[in-house]
């Protein structure tokens, strides 16, 4: 029946426009779809044509930063104090390598590598982004870049990239001065200019290389560059190449300084050098010092910890940041406000019994010279050549405390120098008022006594003191202290000489004055009494002075000082200003030996050693004795 | 008496014949479609060149396949639609056998079931699928009156469903949809009620959150990527946007051709086999778009014209189900490639570099001129 039904139910004619129908329904459906593709990329390549454009150069080109070549640092002389050497190191990308506990194995073969440098990779490697290079190992010798590169093939992902590290070759002697560069922390970046720093690797982290870190830098250029999805470059379309930092010349002489560095010995301690006529710093040491190029591979933790533990404080740049008990090397300078008060009464000699006592003190303390017997009848000069303290309690208590801080802070006391570098201290130079605001007590008199010879409260840093030697040589102008010489752009070899800058002076100080404390401080040295007299062996030329030897610590009322019963911690400061030549001063000098002893036979040979080489371009031999 | 529409589109036929003419239609050769296809594959050529960073030996393999896929082509229109006929619930049958046999002993590649390693050669049974399933519907349907009873159609939907759910498991999510939609058209042009296929359709959406259980997870993370592309922009979403960048970015005129940046410089996946249509677009830009739109509309068009004359319900069924499948994989490679459909793996027809879906594809213009040089003699 079925059969049947269907043989007599077909309709080839029926059939074919029924198939006709659908077909023609079917070529709708496919205009229709063909509209839509249509649509879609019409959409897609004319529409938003510029939108996948954009993308499409995006993926194509990259903008890669390249770094700027930092400036050089020379000394006054043209001495090389720091520069950059290519250095190398290996990179390691992980997706390209197939097994990493295999290619370390094979690493250590070929080169050494520390359980802290694999501890640090590990570490770094856990927390990465994705195709970022990670640095296993640096500063690669020679013989470890060759081995390395033979092996290359045994190392897929493993990379030996070269970089321009600081260096700095004349090591602890700038220290310093130079300071160094170390690689950027989280903390730098948190202040620096990203987009300038994107291709740098190290900053400027003290001294020169972090006061003149913007002119040291120079500026970030770009390369644009057509790169494969793999980040591979493929070609530079475009480049605008970086500006290379200033080279910088230092006025610091690094003879000078060599010469002032060895003086010290093992020794504590600083010395500043600086033409009083300019306020260029010849010489600034610190000592002890330390290897800067330490600092620019990266410490680990445990040395650093070990530098910064020791107990000498080798990074403790003691010419800006010590902070020492000036002790009689204030004495010039409490004569010249002696005799702008009172003229009569500061050439008047007292007699000194070797002890002082306040007129109406109860309590009968006894001030005491550091010499026992006392100096008998003494006038300023002597008083400022012997370093007589009785004389200078009489003229302290004369003064007051507030007029000895009003000419102390004349000279820059107190107060920062300004000089060309981070971290300066301002010591103290104390007055009744100074005294209610951290002491919340009121002056007592003989403090002003103690304070008067440069102890108590005092507190002045080397290159205080240097600068007011340099001041009172220059009758009362005082000038900037300036490491910086002169900086030169190294492709237009322009040379920009920085001037020398002026600080208030110190004014309405009589001509005549000027010329007694210079009397004064000449006798220092060339006095048969100078408290410095063992410099002035064999000197070739006049110079000037004043020695201070300032107490660490109290010595109980009717006690003696014993260096020989002291521990060497508790032993007196060494400290000595000078200048030379006596007429037309060359050169100043403060020097300060930490628990050294005395300062006329401690600190001035140090002084007189440094002044040599510069008058006279060499250390005159034999050495001065005492 | 001519009661067909279509009948008036008739290109080439019934005019005087060149010498080459007669060489093409002695040999049942189809001029239109030949060289249609042949111009296609020119074109193919030279995008895969660009494609393929100009690498000679892939240019030649992909000259050898495509000869293969023309002696192919040339071969099956030698056999009269009849025979084709006899041979369809043979070839079927054997069709189904061997997918079963590749679930089973089947090779591995790319983490799916495909391949049935033959010795010589290794042998693709869902490609077989995609010819075999429309001929032995189209086989089926003729065997009675149109439009098809409601026993017929279960048979059929039989007939449709083991293949598909055969290759679907292997899993091949592209194959079985394009096998399923040669099925689904045969059925259509058969003249299935259109209550029934609304009630289908209705079926069908009730019935993808379960498909979407059955899937796979690779398959439904592409599902989930082409709804939002950034949502994983390096990982799967990353195909979608970069094909799209590299069309969008062609504009109107192209980058010229070896000059499209997308693909040269690696940013764009699978640049040479299912993603070549975005590098076309990057080099050629939308007039080449166009050009290449407009030679594959003409294509099935001609396929169109070929069903429509044919004489027979058999022939008719296949000629057409083939010609709509044609255009299935073109709709879903450029979709896919321009973002407007889920990533399915679809090439693009005799452009993409690959031979497997080429030899098919020929073998379907085979069948097609098979049928155009014997309408006439079947009645």
């Amino acid at each position: 029946m079925a059969h049947l039904d269907s043989l007599s139910l077909r309709d080839p004619l029926k059939e074919s426009l029924l198939f006709n129908k659908r077909l023609m329904f079917m070529i709708g459906f496919i205009s229709l779809l063909t509209l839509i593709l249509l649509g879609r990329l019409f959409q897609l390549q004319v529409l938003n044509n510029a939108h996948y454009s954009t993308l499409s150069e995006k993926n194509r080109v990259n903008i890669l930063p390249i770094a700027p070549t930092r400036g050089l640092i020379y000394d006054r002389n043209g001495v090389l104090i720091a520069h950059n050497i290519p250095s190398f190191y290996i990179n390691i990308i992980p997706e390209r390598v197939e097994n990493m506990d295999e290619t370390l194995a094979l690493l250590k073969q070929l080169i050494t590598l520390t359980p802290r440098e694999l501890k640090r990779f590990k570490r770094q490697l856990r927390r990465k982004r994705k195709f970022v290079s990670i640095p296993l190992r640096y500063r690669l010798n020679e013989a470890e870049v060759a081995r390395v590169s033979v092996n290359q093939y045994r190392l897929p992902g493993v990379q030996i990239k070269s970089e321009l590290l600081r260096h700095y070759p004349v090591g602890e002697l700038m220290a310093h001065v130079a300071g160094y560069v170390g690689r950027i922390s989280e903390k730098d970046l948190r202040v620096l200019n990203t987009r300038e720093y994107s291709a740098s690797s190290h900053i400027g982290k003290v001294g020169i290389e972090k006061f003149y870190e913007n002119i040291l830098h120079g500026s970030i250029g770009h390369q644009r560059v057509e790169t494969n999805a793999q980040g591979r470059i493929i070609k530079v379309l475009e480049r605008t190449l970086p500006t290379p930092g200033k080279t910088l010349y230092l006025n610091v002489d690094s003879n000078l300084q060599s010469v002032a560095y060895k003086a010290f010995g093992d020794n504590n301690g600083a010395l500043m050098a600086i033409d009083p006529v300019t306020g260029a710093v010849l010489a600034m040491v610190s000592a002890p010092s330390y290897d800067p190029n330490v600092f620019v591979h990266g410490l680990e933790a445990d040395d650093y910890q070990k530098i910064t533990k020791s107990p000498r404080r080798p990074l403790f740049n003691r010419a800006l940041q010590g902070q020492y008990p000036p002790g009689s090397t204030l004495k010039p300078l409490l004569g010249l406000a002696g005799l702008e008060l009172d003229e009569v009464y500061a050439h008047n000699p007292i007699d000194c019994k070797g002890w002082y006592m306040l007129e109406d003190d109860v309590d009968e303390r006894r001030y005491r010279d550091w010499k026992r017997s006392g100096h008998g009848a003494t006038n300023l000069i002597d008083a400022i050549a012997e370093s007589c303290d009785i004389y200078f309690y009489d003229l302290s208590y004369n003064l007051g405390i507030d007029r000895i801080h009003q000419y102390l802070s004349a000279f820059g006391m107190g107060k920062m120098t300004g000089i060309d570098m981070e971290g300066e201290l301002t010591g103290i130079v104390p007055n009744k008022e100074w005294k209610r605001i951290h002491y919340n007590e009121m002056w007592f008199p003989g403090e002003t006594l103690i304070n008067g010879i440069g102890q108590g409260f005092m507190l002045a840093t080397p290159v205080q003191l240097v600068s007011f030697t340099a001041a009172l040589t220059q009758g009362g102008k005082r000038y900037k202290p300036a490491i910086l010489k002169a900086m030169q752009d190294p492709k237009s070899k322009v040379l920009e000489t920085i001037e020398p800058v002026a600080l208030e002076a110190v004014h309405q100080i009589r001509m005549n004055n000027w010329e007694v404390i210079l009397r004064s401080m000449h006798k220092v040295v060339h006095g048969f009494k100078g408290s410095a007299r063992g410099i002035s062996q064999g000197i070739k030329y006049k110079m000037a002075g004043k020695t201070g030897t300032s107490q660490v610590f109290g010595i109980k009322q009717g006690e003696r000082y014993r260096q020989d019963k002291l521990s060497k911690k508790l032993h007196d400061h060494a400290l000595f200003v000078g200048f030379a030549p006596y007429k037309n001063p060359r050169i100043a000098v403060s020097a300060i030996v930490e628990n050294g002893g005395g300062g006329g036979s401690v600190a001035a040979p140090i002084v007189r050693k440094v002044i040599d080489q510069y008058l006279l371009g060499k250390v005159d031999e034999p050495q001065p004795t005492e | 008496m001519n009661l067909n529409p279509l009948s008036n589109l008739e290109f080439g036929d019934n005019r005087k014949l060149s010498g080459s003419g007669r060489l093409l239609q002695r040999f049942n050769i189809d001029a239109p479609l030949f060289f249609s296809l042949l111009l296609l594959s020119v074109i193919g050529l030279i995008v895969l060149y660009s494609a393929g960073s100009q690498s000679e030996a892939l240019m030649l393999k992909q000259i050898l396949r495509l000869l293969l896929g023309f002696a192919v082509m040339i071969i099956i229109a030698q056999f009269h639609p009849s025979v084709l006929s006899v041979w369809t619930p043979w070839i079927y049958t054997a069709g189904v056998l061997m997918l079963v046999t590749v679930l089973l002993v089947g090779d591995i590649g790319k983490g799916a079931q495909r391949w049935l390693n033959l010795g010589l050669f290794r042998f693709q049974p869902s490609e077989l699928m995609k010819i075999a399933l429309p001929m032995m519907i189209a086989y089926y349907l003729s065997q009675s009156p149109l439009p098809p009873r409601k026993f017929k159609l279960v048979v059929c939907g039989l007939i449709l469903i083991i293949p598909t759910a055969l290759v679907a498991k292997q899993p091949d999510l592209g194959t079985s949809l394009l096998i399923a939609s040669s099925g689904i058209f045969a059925l259509f042009l058969a003249g299935i009620r259109w209550r029934l296929i609304i009630s289908m359709l209705i079926i069908l959406a009730a019935s993808l959150p379960f498909a979407w259980n059955m899937m796979h997870d690779y398959q439904q993370r592409r599902v989930l990527t082409f709804i939002n592309p950034e949502n994983d922009p390096l990982g799967a979403g990353y195909h979608i946007i970069q094909s799209t960048i590299a069309i969008g970015s062609g504009g109107v005129y192209g980058k010229g051709w070896l000059n499209g940046t997308q693909s040269h410089l690696d940013f764009l996946p699978e640049r040479s086999t299912d993603f070549i249509f975005a590098v076309l677009s990057e080099e050629f830009g939308l007039i080449g778009v166009l050009l290449l739109l407009a030679i594959y509309v003409f294509i099935t068009a001609r396929g169109l014209i070929i069903a429509s004359q044919s004489q027979d319900t058999f022939t008719r069924l296949l000629a057409g189900s083939l010609t709509l499948t044609f255009f299935v994989y073109i709709f879903v490679n450029i979709g896919m490639v321009s973002g407007l459909l889920p990533v399915v793996g679809v090439p693009l027809p005799l452009i993409s570099y690959g031979g497997t879906s080429l030899v098919t594809i020929m073998a379907g213009f085979g069948i097609l001129m098979s049928i155009k040089a014997n309408r006439k003699l079947i009645g």
